[in-house]
């Protein structure tokens, strides 16, 4: 069995199929990094670059452990300047890298569709660590897997994504991704977070959080992306979190065994109060756990393809 | 064209000898673990651990041993073959460890086995438990335990059919299909 | 003295509703006769270089009143010579090309200097000088020094005016000159850092929208200063209903106000951008599906006056980039009459509505010479093969930059030859 495609650049594109096989390999993986030994020889030699235009720790060093627990060979190029400032078009760039001769790049980038554009350039598969506003698949992964373990299925499920959808990768994947394996998904924030046309990727969209929250099997709050934001989207921090934090109040209409789920990082006492974050229904510390699996199941099946099958598409 | 070498009956006898033999050669049953390689090395590891309970009274730790991640030919093939199980339930250090697999071939997969035993702890001793020796050795591996030596032809396949995963007890010759790990 | 006839052509000539078989004659660079081929005994004389136009088309050159030739100070982009090329290419016999170059066509050097390198082109140049100094909004050009040296019309286009008290004084001022003021209508806060039109697609992709209202709000600003002022107003690359149907109303009150939209906000929808392809990005973007329409519909009605091309030459450098950080816009020159040909083969547009946005009302709004063929008239035409196709291939363009949505692919009427005062400046094989 694998993934159809050579690329993971987003969940829109991916079949159930593809999606449970992702999970179940994850799920196999979980258990290399229980070991003493936290680590399999399956990727030995393999170059695995982390190519990150975009701040993040947290992403990258789960990139990095996933691809060590392999064996392969991970390198973190981070760069500060994009193509324009440097003179240099992305099929320089894709060129450059691929002189190096990589056997997979990670992209996370601030502009959306930087992975897919990079990804006509290059031969070897490219893995879409987030990009702009558009997708941010292996984030995805990860919550599928967390909500799969703890309530056994997806299907059915209703799960409610809160926050500014509009400037939302994680959104839009796990948009996709939970619709794609059986669940009812809602997204709520105020009107100037919600972005037209929602509702076409196959969710409900409401600014009422009281809505949003009844009923809910799942909640999983956005991150307030005060770096991602021009103009003033909400009035105040304060007004934000009066309207749409959870807190224990809020949290009271929701189902008496309800998950949460959270991107990270916190904003602790904004999107969500201290008390809920470090509670007992919230799963963010498993989703850093199933974060390096899930990558290492996404290196496991985009890397071990024939060479031929995968040129196709490929511009000189 | 299928040819039955192992019925029913025969597969169990020869399970029952090597449970003897793997008791007399370890001289009773300290510090043994078995562990099979799944799917059916794990359910012969299981059924050896009835047997030797039957026959000693000694309920043996028992396990599975993925060898998958430890293959020499991912990359190569064109999918990438499923993850099985591992499990391994007790600390390997300083245990005999008898591995269990339904047809030892080219020896591959119980070097890819070892290497992943390897990364959990030191054993004091691996012993190979075998149902089927069908020869071919591509590399320097012996069976401790052998149920039935089969003489094959390349031309031919070993299959292992257990109850468990197949819904009946047999071992069939037929004509090969698939590339070979072993 | 220099003859040429164009015999056994199929004439359309929507000035004077002209639409058959005609042999035209041309003399000095000029039309000196049409007549009905069928009855047309004359013989052709010695010296006399004949083009045989059967089974072709001959339309009044084609005129665009939006043209980036980014020369001076842009050159590895485009320069003049290139881009009349292209222009030639494309069928067009005159240009009109914007004031953002480097340095600014603001004064009369600059104005001087691009006339004298169009000198001898392929395709006659008409410049459009600047609205501010520099486009930065702030102080009006010498609009008369601008005229006297050859500009035909005033815009910061690239940048929309936005000091409403500048462009209330621009139009009243342009009065002194009689010259249009040709208005990029954006309003900068609401286009904010959006790079595709708001809406569906933009959502999916991620991306950041420009609402309508962008473009609607400035127009509606820039109509009501033209009423107030009694000035000249163009509007610059339509894209929304919603300023088509201001347009309408303005123009039925009476206000001084002609339009443009290009080929591709005629051809395109938002769903182009699909892909993340940087030839789909433009300023203002392509739009919905119910824009597109209402375009079309301005375009029969005559509420858009005229079709030009916006042709905006950019390098891979500014390109194959990052979507955000890609430079807007995509040459058309070359492609242009294909892509209005398209609609009119999927029965849009008539042959008669698009020959007259292209021609004969861009000549009228900028009082250029040409956009007929009536005896006089200058010998500007483009001779189409309507039946043959070509395939656009960035090797063969004549442009310098190859920025442009349909590469690749096969569009239908093919211009073979262009004339310029009687003489023949493209020929294609």
């Amino acid at each position: 069995m694998r993934l159809k495609r050579k690329d993971l650049l987003g969940i829109e594109e991916l079949e159930r199929d593809e999606i449970e096989l992702l999970l179940s390999t994850a799920e196999s993986f979980k258990e290399v990094s229980e070991r003493e030994i936290k680590k399999v020889p399956t990727l030995r030699g393999r170059t695995i670059i982390n190519l990150f235009y975009e701040a993040s720790t947290r992403t990258r060093t789960s990139f990095e452990i996933a691809a060590k627990r392999m064996s392969a060979d991970a390198i973190n190029i981070s760069v500060s300047t994009s193509s324009v400032v440097k003179g240099e078009t992305l099929r320089d760039t894709a060129k450059n890298l691929e002189a190096m001769r990589p056997d997979c790049i990670v992209v996370r980038h601030s502009s959306s569709g930087t992975p897919r554009m990079l990804s006509r350039y290059l031969a070897c598969p490219v893995v879409n660590a987030g990009d702009g506003a558009h997708e941010h698949p292996s984030q995805a992964l990860l919550d599928l897997l967390t909500v799969k373990e703890k309530l056994g299925s997806t299907d059915g499920i209703k799960i409610s994504i809160i926050g500014d959808i509009t400037h939302s990768r994680v959104a839009r994947s796990n948009i996709y991704g939970f619709t794609k394996m059986g669940a009812e998904v809602t997204v709520a924030g105020p009107p100037t977070m919600l972005p037209p046309g929602i509702e076409k990727l196959g969710c409900r969209a409401t600014t009422s959080m009281e809505e949003a929250i009844r009923g809910a099997d799942v909640l999983m709050m956005l991150r307030i992306q005060s770096e991602r934001q021009a103009e003033p989207l909400f009035p105040s921090v304060r007004e934000y979190s009066r309207l749409y934090g959870l807190d224990e109040a809020k949290l009271r209409a929701a189902k008496k065994d309800v998950l949460i789920l959270h991107p990270g990082p916190i904003n602790r006492g904004v999107e969500i109060s201290p008390d809920i974050a470090d509670g007992p229904y919230s799963l963010i510390l498993d989703q850093v756990t199933n974060g390096v699996a899930v990558r290492m199941a996404i290196f496991y099946l985009l890397l071990g393809g024939v060479k031929e099958g995968l040129q196709e598409g490929v511009k000189a | 064209m299928k040819k039955v070498v192992l019925d029913d009956k025969a597969i169990d006898r020869a399970l029952a000898r090597i449970a003897h033999e793997i008791i007399e050669r370890n001289k009773g049953t300290e510090k043994l673990v078995i562990l099979g390689i799944p799917t059916r090395g794990y359910h012969l590891a299981l059924r050896l651990q009835n047997k030797i309970e039957e026959i000693e009274g000694v309920h043996l730790p028992t396990g599975a041993v993925d060898a998958t991640l430890y293959r020499d030919d991912l990359g190569i093939k064109k999918d990438q073959p499923s993850l099985k199980k591992m499990d391994i339930p007790i600390s390997i250090d300083g245990k005999k460890i008898i591995m269990v697999d339904d047809v030892l071939f080219t020896g591959r997969t119980i070097r890819a086995a070892m290497n992943a035993l390897m990364d959990f702890g030191r054993p004091l001793a691996i012993q190979l438990a075998v149902l089927v020796d069908r020869g071919h050795r591509e590399l320097p591996i012996k069976a401790d335990y052998v149920g039935k030596n089969i003489p094959t032809s390349m031309k031919e396949g070993v299959k292992v059919h257990l109850f468990e995963t197949d819904g009946i007890n047999e071992v069939v010759v037929e004509p090969a299909q698939e590339a070979k790990q072993g | 003295m220099n003859r040429l006839v164009i015999k056994g052509g199929r004439l359309v000539d929507p000035a004077q509703n002209l639409d058959g078989l005609y042999n035209i004659y041309v003399m000095s660079g000029r039309i000196a006769s049409i007549k009905k081929a069928e009855a047309d005994t004359s013989e052709v004389g010695n010296g006399v270089e004949v083009i045989d136009a059967s089974g072709l088309t001959v339309i009044p050159g084609l005129i665009d009143a939006h043209v980036h030739l980014r020369e001076p100070g842009y050159e590895y982009k485009e320069d003049i010579r290139t881009g009349t090329l292209a222009a030639a290419a494309g069928g067009f016999t005159a240009v009109m090309c914007m004031a953002n170059t480097k340095p600014v066509n603001d004064n009369e050097s600059v104005t001087r200097y691009i006339l004298n390198k169009a000198e001898g082109a392929a395709a006659r140049v008409y410049p459009v000088g600047a609205v501010s100094v520099g486009l930065k909004g702030e102080c009006l050009t010498e609009m008369a020094e601008l005229k006297a040296a050859g500009c035909v019309a005033f815009s910061d286009d690239g940048v929309p005016v936005a000091n409403s008290g500048l462009m209330r004084r621009a139009l009243e001022y342009s009065q002194v000159v009689n010259l249009p003021v040709i208005s990029h209508a954006e309003e900068h806060e609401l286009v904010g850092a959006g790079v595709m039109n708001e809406g569906d697609v933009a959502t999916r992709l991620g991306l950041k929208g420009i609402p309508n209202a962008a473009e609607d709000t400035m127009v509606a600003r820039d109509i009501a200063l033209a009423e107030l002022t009694g000035g000249r107003l163009h509007i610059a690359h339509v894209s929304t209903r919603g300023a088509v149907e201001l347009i309408k109303c303005a123009k039925a009150r009476g206000v001084r106000v002609t339009a443009e939209a290009t080929p591709h906000h005629l051809a395109l929808t938002d769903e182009a951008v699909e892909g993340y392809d940087t030839n789909a990005k433009m300023n203002p973007p392509l739009r919905s599906r119910v824009d597109v329409e209402a375009l079309r519909q301005g375009i029969k009605d005559g509420v858009i006056d005229c079709i030009a091309t916006d042709h905006a030459p950019h390098s891979s450098m500014e390109k194959d980039i990052e979507f955000d950080k890609a430079s807007n816009g995509i040459i058309g020159l070359e492609t242009a009459f294909s892509v209005i040909y398209g609609l009119v083969e999927n029965g849009m547009l008539t042959l008669n509505e698009a020959v007259r946005a292209m021609s004969t009302n861009p000549a009228k709004a900028f009082g250029i010479e040409g956009g007929r063929l009536s005896v006089g008239s200058p010998a500007n035409m483009a001779i189409i093969d309507l039946g043959r196709s070509w395939t656009v291939d960035p090797r063969q363009l004549n442009s310098k930059s190859k920025n442009s949505p349909w590469l690749g692919r096969e569009l239908k009427g093919t211009v073979v030859k262009t004339v310029l005062a009687g003489n023949i400046v493209y020929s294609r094989a």
